[in-house]
């Protein structure tokens, strides 16, 4: 049984024996100029459909978030302090569109406090799947669709998903969704038939100022590690790395970013815990749950057109 | 530049990894500024104000590169006496004609020179025929030999009518003009001049909304004269670079898609002036020049040569009599308004979408209802070749269908990846592009189109006794082509270009090797060497890391293959490199012979301390130290005696549409700005005009990193047109309380030419500005939309009038005033009457238009 908890090399964990070293993404928001390079690159690589065109006044984001048809999702972040009509729709944009907004009970948006008087600033970010050492969204897959591939990824085979949706809840930051059409989950695969072949993840080549950074994760780690430092030295000291500590509630992400600001400020939460982390003690729900998937599975078929 | 240059802009984040400080100076904060150390908001249409305070500040604080200066620059030249200033005449130079509006520039010119000066009717050809374009590679005419006093001290020396022209941009004025608060404005200054020097050298990249204005050529020439001040021309990092809005621009004005220019930046004969081909090639050689242009008969005749073959030959002035001749204006703005007359019959579009792209889009769609035929060559539908059917016009009845008499032929085109050939990008260089798979369906090259246009067209002309057929019957035709589509040879019209022996067809290795007696032919003289030893140097695509840090062998830059045009000036007067840090190209005394890291742009042989003997003309006449090559005097133009219709040096004019009164002078704007008073261009009064507050903000428009100019390549992509899949319009948050706008609520945006509607964006990255205790807001449009694609809106060019600046030709399109209102715009005829309606509150009617020279100047 895979360990569940705790820092882990998840493909050792997963059974492989000798495993290539674990590959990742360094996400270094202080160079990205959102150009959305990355957004149009997986979708032309892997084939994921438009995600509809809808004008959403979220600065320059009409993506809205992660989702099942747009795998990677430039955040655009206006810091200053805009009228207050337009802040009531930013945040209902937010609430209704992201997939990842938390919706904190606050008067003012996420990153805004304490910024008056103080320069514009326009944070950008691409988020992505985290490819989590923990992963919830493998954990409770019932079909053996997700796996854990030998680069220590988390993939979805689309040929295997029955469409349960299980995976969307159980992903602690909101990444994983279903189509509409067909019900079956899609995510970021670390562009695994890129990788295989030695290859760098399309966003990640496309990326014109290295924002997106893909390699072994340790080297990452500890590139990232400096960029905060000369960061810090050049009196950025906001600068701060999520998602890389092999500590937090998943493990670590295989896919870590460096933000100039809170997580929450980027639509992240704060301490993500991966959902099964109690899991042991729910096994005996389990039987309910297989109940559910047999009917979920017929639910799909029915809803396929000839 | 992150914006529109996403690729471009790598460089920049990776500089400033390294410790960069950048500065991004614009009216909007954009994704560029996002990035920027330091964001410099400014009023749209205020650069000049900007840059004279920067120049201000050299001059007065003695920053200026002295030994670069006095050497390499015409600091020193004396100017005649008769030569007054903008300072002394309420905003005009010396010699302004009021009844034609052009200059008489013989007062501008160097001491004792006032006969190389053109009359002001020259100067009316010259602005009719935007022959400033002539000068891209080429130095307008001036004497090689001047007066210089060395010690920059003689009140008639270029250096002190500099300091006096810009005395009075100072902090506060560039504030009262732009804007920009006196700290701010300081710590650009700094930057800039600190970053500057024998170990140092700052580049200065601009993208072409640079260009539009109605002085849009100064701009380029205020930049200029900072970067020859510091004494970063010619030198590694340094520079001026042009982004253009497309791949391939450089290229389209090498071998130009242009009325007024032949290859190489040879001019388009006109009738009179270049009667014959004397006349023609002498026009191009300047008489008593200095420099490389002495040749231009070698590559006048070679291209003739190209063009006609065997049938160009000395008796006949190989060919000269076929070459058509400009009578006028021939622009693509006169053309539109030929066309609304019923001048023009048919036409031809390709790779571009005025209906949408260019200014006054309504008098766009006008004058192409107006043809017998049309054919538009592109990639999709785009709204130029549909406009027939879905314009805004056949909304307001304008057009109506049934009636539109123009005939449209729409032939679908390969796109890049379809075809081969070169792009020019803007540091000169050419890269070959190899075909990645074949265009689907009917859709061809433009090479393919072309050369069986004309084969078709020779055939039915074989036969032909007419004079005016002959042209056409004398052209050399004949390339391979080869494939199931009978696609001519790339590579072939490229060998062509760079120049063969007509005897043997041997490619020649460079434009030195040109001949006036017909033995050799060239395409276009200044890319002679692309294809030396037979072999396709822009395809070349070594490695950077298995070659120099110059990388000489990734494609091919003209002139010679040479990367950093000026590059003597790399090296100080005696030859020696200015740094170790910079040294670049320099003397070598043991061999004789200039050397280094480029190809040197100087004779290889010329001693640093060769003086000519007086009288000198041609590259002889280049003295060691005449490091820019191409001009008559060998020197860079702090001041343009000659070459530039709107004065010697750049000085600040409002917009033609102002919101407010030239602040620095009672001359408002240009005032030899090219005009098109007619009733359907009318133009939103500016003061001291009247009325101007019916029209109270200042608009602008670029371009979303999302889409492609004017859409046709992006409003077609689903993946492109999610991102930004609405025409929005961003307001400051005081704005949007002003009006009553609402976030994503509908507003639209009126001028004297159209009223376009959008959706709102409320946003801090608009601010407005105080001005003179003024409040001046400003509106920013995209100008991607139109009527067909995946996404439709209005489109914000309709909103332009048409006024040029008068060097080139370029369209004032990047600054206007306007009002805006929430919601929708009135549809129908109804829109017509909402905008009859501001034209009559404004005073416009077609009884009265701006006068060019504003009431008071000249005083
Ligand atoms: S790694 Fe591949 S699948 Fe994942 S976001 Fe990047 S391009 Fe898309
Ligand atoms: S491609 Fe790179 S720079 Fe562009 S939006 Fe994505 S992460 Fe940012």
């Amino acid at each position: 049984m895979n360990s569940l908890f705790g820092p882990i090399d998840p493909a050792k964990d997963a059974g492989y024996t000798d495993a290539p070293p674990r590959m990742g993404f360094f996400t270094d928001t202080s160079v990205c100029i959102g150009c959305k390079a990355c957004e149009v690159a997986c979708k032309e690589w892997n084939a994921v459909p438009d995600d509809g065109f809808d004008l959403l006044g979220m600065s320059y984001d009409n993506t809205g978030g992660l989702s099942a048809n747009s795998w990677r999702h430039v955040a655009f972040i206006e810091q200053a302090a805009p009228s207050p009509a337009a802040m009531d729709v930013l945040r209902e944009a937010e609430a209704t569109v992201s997939t990842q907004f938390l919706g904190m009970p606050s008067s003012t948006l996420p990153g805004t406090e304490g910024r008056e008087g103080r320069d514009l600033r326009w944070l950008m970010m691409s988020n992505v799947c985290k490819h989590c050492t923990h992963a919830g969204c493998l954990d409770v897959c019932p079909t053996g669709s997700l796996f854990r591939t030998e680069y220590g990824t988390v993939v979805v085979q689309e040929d295997i998903c029955n469409g349960c949706g299980y995976c969307v809840a159980a992903c602690p930051y909101g990444v994983i969704d279903r189509r509409e059409d067909d019900g079956r989950a899609w995510k970021c695969t670390l562009c695994y038939d890129r990788i295989g072949e030695g290859m760098t993840p399309a966003c990640a080549q496309a990326c014109p100022t290295q924002s997106i950074q893909y390699g072994e994760l340790d080297e990452l780690r500890e590139r990232a590690a400096q960029r905060v430092e000369v960061l810090h030295q050049r009196g950025v000291t906001e600068a701060k790395l999520y998602g890389h500590d092999p500590d937090d509630g998943v493990g670590g992400d295989g896919a870590f970013f460096l933000l100039l600001d809170e997580p929450e400020v980027y639509g992240l939460p704060p301490d993500p815990v991966v959902t099964t982390r109690d899991l042991p003690s729910m096994w005996k729900h389990a039987g309910v749950a297989a109940l559910g998937m047999a009917a979920a599975a017929v639910v799909a078929f029915l809803g396929r057109r000839p | 530049m992150a914006e529109a240059h996403p690729v471009g802009f790598q460089w920049v984040m990776e500089a400033k990894k390294r410790g960069a400080t950048v500065i991004h100076v614009d009216p909007r904060f954009t994704r560029t500024s996002a990035v920027a150390d330091e964001f410099v908001p400014l009023r749209v249409g205020s650069d000049i104000a900007f840059l004279g305070g920067v120049i201000n500040y050299i001059l007065s604080n003695e920053l200026d590169f002295r030994e670069y200066v006095v050497a390499y620059t015409n600091a020193a030249t004396l100017v005649t006496e008769g030569f007054q200033d903008t300072e002394d005449l309420g905003g005009l130079f010396s010699g302004y004609h009021p009844e034609t509006g052009t200059y008489d520039p013989a007062s501008w010119q160097y001491e004792g020179h006032e006969e190389f000066a053109q009359t002001h009717e020259d100067t009316h050809v010259h602005r009719e025929t935007a022959a400033g374009f002539q000068h891209e590679a080429h130095g307008p005419p001036v004497s090689g030999f001047v007066a210089r006093d060395e010690t920059l001290q003689d009140p008639r020396c270029v250096y002190q009518i500099l300091k006096r022209h810009y005395a009075r941009y100072t902090p506060e004025v560039v504030e009262r003009v732009c804007g920009v608060p006196p700290e701010q404005f300081r710590k650009v200054c700094e930057a800039w001049t600190r970053n500057s020097g024998r170990e140092r050298t700052t580049a200065l990249v601009y993208s072409v909304g640079w260009t539009q204005h109605t002085v849009g050529v100064q701009y380029i020439r205020a930049g200029a004269i900072i970067q020859l001040l510091l004494g970063n021309m010619g030198r590694p990092g340094g520079g001026i670079m042009a982004l253009r809005g497309h791949a391939s621009i450089q290229g389209s004005t090498d071998i130009p898609t242009l009325f007024n220019l032949l290859p190489g930046y040879l001019p388009m004969p006109h009738f009179k002036q270049h009667e014959t081909f004397d006349m023609w090639a002498e026009a191009i050689r300047h008489l008593g020049q200095k420099g490389f242009w002495a040749y231009a008969r070698c590559y006048a005749v070679s291209l003739l040569k190209a063009y006609f073959g065997e049938h160009a030959t000395e008796e006949n002035d190989w060919g000269y009599g076929w070459l058509p001749r400009l009578t006028g204006d021939h622009g693509t703005y006169q053309q539109v308004l030929n066309m609304i007359d019923g001048k023009i019959k048919g036409y031809f579009l390709l790779g571009q979408n005025p209906a949408v792209g260019s200014a006054h889009g309504r008098a766009q769609r006008l004058g192409m209802a107006n043809l017998d035929w049309l054919v538009v060559r592109d990639l999709y539908m785009i709204e130029s070749a549909t406009f027939w059917k879905d314009s805004p016009e056949i909304e307001t009845g304008e057009i109506v269908t049934e009636e539109c008499r123009t005939e449209v032929f729409f032939l679908p085109a390969a796109s890049h990846v379809e075809k081969e050939g070169t792009f020019t990008q803007t540091q000169r260089m050419l890269q070959w592009r190899e075909k990645a798979l074949d265009p689907p369906q009917d859709c061809r090259s433009e090479l393919w189109f072309f050369y069986h246009l004309g084969r078709l067209v020779r055939e039915r002309l074989a036969t032909s006794t007419l004079e005016r057929d002959e042209p056409i019957k004398k052209l050399a035709w004949s390339y391979p082509i080869s494939g199931q589509h009978n696609e001519p040879d790339a590579e072939a019209v490229l060998k062509e270009i760079n120049g063969y022996d007509v005897a043997t067809g041997a490619p020649l290795s460079g434009f030195t090797q040109l001949q006036a007696d017909g033995s050799t032919a060239c395409g276009c003289w200044i890319y002679s060497g692309v294809f030396a030893d037979g072999v396709n140097q822009a395809a070349r695509r070594k490695p950077g890391k298995e070659q120099s840090w110059v990388a000489p062998e990734w494609g091919w830059v003209w002139p010679a293959n040479r990367r950093i045009l000026y590059n003597r000036a790399s090296a100080d007067p005696q030859g020696a490199p200015w740094s170790a840090k910079k040294a670049y190209v320099w003397w070598d005394p043991e061999k004789g012979e200039w050397t280094g890291h480029d190809v040197p742009d100087f004779e290889k042989t010329k001693d640093p301390a060769f003086r000519p003997a007086p009288g000198t003309i041609g590259v002889h006449g280049l003295a060691g130290d005449d490091a820019f090559i191409m001009q008559g005097d060998g020197k860079g133009w702090l001041y343009a005696p000659a070459g530039l219709i709107d004065g010697p040096m750049p000085t600040h004019y409002e917009p033609a549409e102002s919101p407010l009164r030239n602040p620095l002078y009672a001359q408002q704007a240009n005032p030899v700005r090219k005009v098109y008073d007619r009733p359907e261009n009318q133009l939103n009064p500016a003061p001291p005009e009247r009325h101007s507050e019916v029209f109270p903000y200042v608009f602008t428009t670029s371009r979303l990193t999302e889409h492609h100019t004017a859409g046709g390549m992006s409003r077609q992509l689903a993946y492109l047109s999610e991102l930004q899949p609405a025409m929005f319009v961003e307001v400051s948050p005081a704005l949007a309380e002003e009006r009553g706008l609402e976030h994503l609520g509908w507003a639209h945006v009126v001028t004297g030419r159209a009223a376009v509607e959008a959706r709102v964006l409320v946003t801090a990255r608009l601010r407005p500005l105080r001005l003179d205790g003024r409040v001046i807001h400003q509106i920013w449009l995209p100008y991607h939309w139109g009527g067909s694609g995946l996404v439709t809106g209005d489109s914000a060019n309709d909103l332009f009038g048409i006024t040029l600046d008068p060097n080139v030709l370029i369209q004032e399109s990047k600054v206007g005033t306007c009002d805006i209102q929430p919601g929708r715009r009135p549809t129908g005829r109804a829109l017509l009457d909402y905008i009859a309606d501001y034209l009559r509150r404004a005073g416009l009617d077609a009884s009265h238009y701006a006068p060019l020279e504003t009431p008071g100047a000249g005083e």
